[in-house]
């Protein structure tokens, strides 16, 4: 097995993708995702990774050297955060269409404006539908552990999409923390070889990216509907052979606390930790509460998330981005709809709070969880309510 | 045969000019291009020039979207597109990925030209940084923008390539416009400020010094930009059958000069002993036809500066050259 380390997370990122031997990085600085990709450039400066990294101009050109990259064959990884992750957009569409395995880690960051550098999940969102693979992570630990899967998961040929590993910026990227370094060989046993089964080749000429009129188009998107559906099975079985391989278990949804509990709190990333301590504290205090955390988005697990709740009344949804004039949070309108034909379904209650760095402590989500219970049992002229608005 | 002498063979000898070409096709027959279209002769020549060890990358524009409809597609070699104005940025992917998968053993043995290929609009408006950023880090690969001075496209928009005076709709000439009112912005200039190792301009009309200059272009190492001027009938409101002879004309009144510039040193490639008056090649164009002789002066005057001021560049280089 590997050897156990203090590490800032974003520098254990670089380290994932130097153990999974990347051979082009390109990348735009961007706070809070510059310590991944200077860590990347230190490391192929110091012979310790032999890979082309590309200084590009922009993210927009970031995205679209990745798409050179990974279409002539090479193993390809990229990070970015926020504004970077929307100015990638028209690009991230373009991945996952032409069925590209980029592996990228995005350090979610606010959106402007007001300018912002900190931590939340608008970013994430607005890239809901670019038909990429999308992971959360909680610490860095599992940040290391999916940016290894992921490019198992995105270069395995019954799945060749795009993933994105989403972390909290500077509430992950900038800690240090006690990692589980996988040895080389081990990673090499892991992940095999990139194969992509149709590179950019004078010897077997190909023609991608053709223009798709109506007669064709609508199959195109059926096609990639039913790929980024099925893929899902893909991922299960790596986590599967992951947790098999290096003892640590990943799931779509994951539980804490009790699978039994009436009331859920579901919240995604990194204050899935801090949630937990307060859940401990109520449970301590007789209080039936449980939590719920989503690691896969996209696809999004609707059984597993049916399955998860199927005890549940009450699902208080913590959502870190805000739908404006719209549902609320973006997750908890997914939940929402997931659930909306279940003959037996929770209230569900949307919280938009720790928006572009707010942190929420662990009495914050005690406060959160007494609230949205009121609001299940009495009602909220509101579709949503904002957590800690000082007014 | 070496290097800029098949021209020379060309001006003699234009009986036994096809002799010197392939006969191979990577651009071939049946796309969708109009009658008479400058640029698709443009794009065949210069991958006639390439021949078969390439991956070209192309913009959105006409020529990706009469070139690859799916299921079709007129390209031989290995071709993909993806975006409007990213050809450059994906080009660098492409040399990168090539670099790294030989250095590693990982396959991708042989060198292979990466060569990216848009229009102007794609080239000097929308995809102007990311062309920057790929020239600037100096990755190996040949940048070709098919300029037709407009967005032929989408229906003949004005773009920074555009030439004062012309007529498109969104600078439509009428009561209170002549139409285009900036001059066309100087994109070898820009693509030279960048102090890479080729520049060139080029035109189908003069089809060998095209095939040269692309030949030159994917064959130094580093970064080579060639500005391909290409007759666009549709946009321009010219006789399809004249499309080859505007573009000589373009040359023999010198508003577009065929011209390379190596490590910094330019050369007239084409010697216009005796300039054609403007007129001449204005005359043919419907989207000139509104532009009073006044006007028509005023393009001569900035005709005859620009000429000088190249000229001067390539004694200048000629005078370093000598010393």
């Amino acid at each position: 097995m590997g050897k156990r380390i203090g590490i800032e997370v974003s520098l254990a990122i670089a380290e994932a993708a130097r153990l999974a031997n990347v051979d082009v990085v390109s990348a735009y600085p961007i706070t809070p995702q510059t310590h991944i990709v200077e860590h990347l450039a230190a490391l192929v400066a110091d012979g310790e990774l032999d890979a082309e990294c590309i200084p590009v101009e922009s993210e927009h050109s970031a995205m679209s050297a990745c798409l050179g990259a990974a279409a002539s064959g090479a193993r390809t990884f990229t990070a970015t955060a926020g504004q970077g992750l929307e100015l990638m957009h028209e690009v991230l569409y373009v991945a996952s269409a032409m069925r590209l395995p980029i592996v990228m880690a995005v350090a979610n960051r606010a959106l402007s404006a007001p300018i912002n550098i900190w931590g939340d999940q608008s970013d994430v969102m607005a890239v809901r539908d670019t038909g990429w693979i999308q992971i959360f992570v909680e610490n860095g630990q599992q940040a290391v552990d999916n940016v290894l899967c992921g490019f198992r998961i995105a270069e395995d040929h019954r799945v060749l999409l795009p993933v994105m590993v989403h972390l909290d910026g500077f509430y992950l990227t900038h800690v240090i923390e006690p990692v589980d370094m996988p040895e080389q060989e081990e990673v090499d046993r892991f992940i095999p070889p990139n194969r992509y089964p149709v590179p950019l080749d004078p010897a077997r000429p190909v023609t991608m990216g053709g223009f798709g009129p109506p007669y064709i188009y609508t199959e195109t998107k059926k096609a990639q509907e039913v790929n980024l559906t099925a893929a899902k099975a893909v991922v299960l079985e790596c986590w599967q052979e992951f947790g098999h391989r290096f003892g640590r278990h990943y799931s779509p949804v994951e539980h804490y606390g009790s699978q039994e509990a009436k009331v859920l709190l579901l919240t995604v990333g990194s204050f899935s930790e801090t949630a937990m301590e307060a859940i401990d504290r109520m449970r301590g205090k007789g209080r039936d509460v449980g939590q719920l955390r989503l690691r896969l988005w996209r696809p999004f697990p609707f059984a597993e998330l049916r399955q998860a709740v199927r005890n549940a009344e009450i699902v208080i949804i913590l959502d870190r981005a805000i739908s404006f004039g719209g549902p609320g949070g973006p997750v908890a309108s997914e939940i929402k709809s997931a659930l909306y034909n279940e003959k037996h379904r929770p209230r569900v209650v949307s919280i938009v709070g720790g928006l572009g760095g707010r942190d929420i402590t662990v009495s914050g989500f005690e406060d959160i969880i007494n609230r949205g219970i009121e609001i299940a049992q009495k009602g909220s002229d509101q579709e949503f309510e904002m957590f800690g608005v000082r007014e | 045969m070496t290097k800029g002498s098949r021209a020379r063979v060309m001006e003699n000898s234009i009986a036994f000019g096809k002799r010197l070409v392939t006969k191979e096709e990577y651009f071939t027959a049946g796309h969708r291009a109009c009658v008479g279209c400058g640029e698709a002769l443009a794009v065949r020549l210069a991958c006639k020039a390439l021949g078969s060890n390439v991956i070209i990358t192309m913009a959105t524009g006409c020529m990706e979207v009469v070139s690859s409809q799916f299921p079709y597609s007129a390209w031989t070699v290995p071709w993909v597109h993806t975006l409007f104005e990213n050809a450059a940025a994906v080009a660098s992917g492409i040399e990168a990925g090539l670099k790294a998968r030989r250095r590693k053993g990982r396959g991708a043995e042989a060198e292979v030209h990466v060569v990216a290929m848009a229009g102007d609009g794609g080239t000097s408006d929308i995809g102007l940084q990311a062309l920057s950023g790929a020239l600037e880090r100096g990755h190996d690969f040949l940048y070709l923008c098919f300029d037709n001075e407009a967005y032929m496209n989408t229906g003949i928009q004005r773009s920074s390539a555009t030439p004062f005076g012309a007529s498109t709709t969104t600078s439509p000439a009428g009561r209170k416009s002549i139409g285009q009112v900036t001059w066309k912005k100087n994109m070898p200039a820009i693509a030279a400020a960048h102090g890479i190792p080729y520049v060139a301009t080029a035109c189908p009309s003069y089809p060998f010094d095209l095939m040269d200059k692309v030949a030159k272009g994917a064959a130094v190492h580093g970064p080579a930009y060639i500005h391909i001027f290409s007759v666009c009938p549709t946009g321009w409101r010219c006789a399809p059958e004249l499309a080859v002879n505007i573009g000589r004309l373009a040359v023999q009144t010198g508003i577009f000069p065929l011209y390379e510039i190596e490590d910094g040193k330019y050369r007239l490639t084409v010697n216009v002993a005796r300039r054609k008056p403007i007129k001449e090649y204005l005359q043919l164009q419907g989207r000139f036809r509104h532009l009073s002789d006044e006007i028509i002066g005023k393009i001569q005057e900035r005709v005859d500066s620009e000429y000088a001021a190249l000229v001067d560049k390539v004694s200048r280089a000629r005078g370093n050259r000598q010393a």
